[in-house]
């Protein structure tokens, strides 16, 4: 479903352009969750920017292949109208517009971006309705401005509750998890389960901890380091790095 | 040919050396007609009442400028509100004087749109001239092209006019290299307890919001859209008729609609 293939990249840095992704290849099929981990500093991040398509970041080497397509062909709004939705770490406010307004306009520019009929307003406050009770977030939340004043947890949920609106046939979510109190993480880890675990569907799951795939329960694990996919394993790889940790597991790949 | 005359009445014409006029569009000052910039529109808002007035200013693209001076007198403990869009131009200006009496109270709300080679400006003076009156203004620009936007915002605080609460903020946001926003605050305090506070910010649309929107499917032209709307809704916050609010921002937003961006 999302083939990304010998992928280089830089990102504009204050001392010019830094590389950061070094090769990395990496397929999550169909159906599939598939967790990231690794060592700050590791390209991360800089991979869940670069499939979104975000300014600064420059791909110099390699492709993207999502749902058979040339994912860099598309701008970065098409992206997310072809169905990918990029989950931040870091949630961005947006003064003076409302979730209900934003996430209308969000659904309604996939929709005609994919020739749908655009959705009347009171179909989308009841889509959004059941979206924020799965996600346990306060429909009054979604009147307010865009994750302006809301706490990182709350943040986390807002976006959990747009990619249910959204509906995405594909997640790549970056430490979705950063910021959630235990119950939090298990109501996001729930959601996730709930809108993206489904046959046609697959997931990126960018994390630090094994907490949250205690819940969300990935098919497969790889470590990334040093802007490459050092290592691909099932969900014990993701055990044994929060038992021994990224030095001891991955010296023993290399040996 | 009346030479004398066509002398005498060139001097009646402000230039950019006067305060007031110092970001004017000086061809337009050089050819109106002297009348057309000293009229004044004169209003009176009795004693406890409000007066309210919304105007959007579009002159249209042939008209070489156009400038609305109204000159107001707020009774003691009235009220008056004035929110306006410029979008015409070549050189379009809106001005206001306000005198307020003892806890009266002067609304603006002011937003200056449009690209080209427009030049907009709202220029205000609040006269504070008896204790306990309030002021608040509120002036957001978009500009885009080569226009200008202006605000100029003139407050006097006479001796006597103790606990003056006087708010001016003005932003804008310039979309593209070229274009350019001018803001002069000025404060004449005679009152020792007043409350004076101005703000003023000049910058670029959000790019991290735009990305943002981007991710969730928006496109460029509506992430732009949306951002422009939220920024000038800041003058309109107090309009209390949420249809004439409305309105405003979706005349305010057309003139988005049109530009090359």
């Amino acid at each position: 479903m999302l083939t990304i293939e010998n992928l280089h990249a830089e990102v504009d840095g204050s001392n010019g352009k830094k590389p950061i992704l070094k090769g990395l290849s990496l397929t999550v099929e169909a159906g599939e969750v598939h967790a990231i981990m690794g060592p700050n500093g590791a390209g991360k991040s800089t991979l869940a920017h670069v499939l979104g398509g975000k300014p600064g970041y420059e791909v110099t080497q390699g492709s993207v292949t999502f749902k058979g397509e040339p994912l860099f062909e598309l701008d970065p709004h098409e992206r997310a109208a072809s169905g990918l939705f990029l989950g931040f770490q870091y949630p961005v406010e947006i003064p003076g517009v409302s979730n209900v307004q934003f996430l209308r306009e969000a659904l309604n520019s996939q929709r005609k971006y994919r020739g749908e009929e655009p959705l009347s307003g009171g179909d989308f406050l009841k889509l959004a309705k059941e979206k924020a009770a799965l996600l346990k977030l306060d429909m009054e939340m979604l009147k307010r401005q865009v994750n302006v004043g809301f706490s990182g947890g709350e943040k986390k949920r807002a976006e959990m509750v747009q990619m249910g609106i959204l509906d995405p046939a594909f997640a790549v979510l970056d430490e979705t998890d950063s910021g959630l109190d235990i119950d939090a993480l298990r109501v996001v880890g729930e959601g996730i389960n709930t809108i993206m675990r489904a046959p046609d569907k697959g997931v990126l799951l960018i994390t630090h901890y094994q907490r949250l795939l205690d819940v969300v329960k990935p098919d497969k694990v790889s470590i990334l380091a040093n802007g490459r996919i050092v290592q691909t394993g099932g969900p014990d790889l993701a055990l044994r790095l929060e038992e021994e940790g990224y030095d001891a597991v991955m010296s023993e790949a290399v040996a | 040919m009346p030479e004398v005359e066509t002398l005498e009445r060139a001097a009646d014409r402000p230039t950019n050396r006067d305060e007031a006029w110092r970001y004017a569009d000086a061809d337009f000052l050089a050819k109106a007609h002297p009348d057309a910039i000293h009229h004044w529109r004169t209003l009176e808002v009795p004693s406890g009442e409000t007066r309210s007035e919304f105007m959007y200013n579009n002159t249209g693209v042939d008209c070489p400028g156009a400038i609305d001076r109204l000159r107001v007198h707020v009774r003691k403990g009235g009220r008056f509100e004035g929110f306006y869009i410029i979008a015409g131009g070549k050189y379009q200006r809106v001005e206001l004087e306000v005198t307020l009496e003892e806890g009266a109270h002067f609304e603006f709300g002011g937003v200056t749109i449009g690209g080209g080679d427009k030049v907009q400006e709202f220029v205000t003076r609040t006269i504070h001239a008896e204790p306990n009156a309030t002021s608040n203004q509120t002036v957001r620009a978009v500009q885009w092209g080569r226009s200008v936007g202006n605000f100029l915002g003139r407050i006097e605080v006479v001796k006597d006019a103790q606990k003056t609460d006087a708010a001016q903020n003005f932003r804008a946001i310039l979309l593209e290299k070229g274009a350019s926003a001018n803001t002069k605050p000025e404060l004449e305090i005679f009152a020792d307890d007043v409350l004076c506070a101005h703000g003023a910010a000049i910058g670029q649309l959000d790019e991290g919001a735009a990305y943002y929107m981007a991710a969730r499917g928006i496109s460029p032209e509506v992430a732009r859209r949306l951002q422009v709307q939220a920024f000038i809704g800041d003058a309109f916050v107090e309009l209390g008729d949420a249809d004439v609010r409305e309105r405003m921002l979706e005349q305010a937003l057309e003139q988005l609609d049109g530009a090359a961006l």
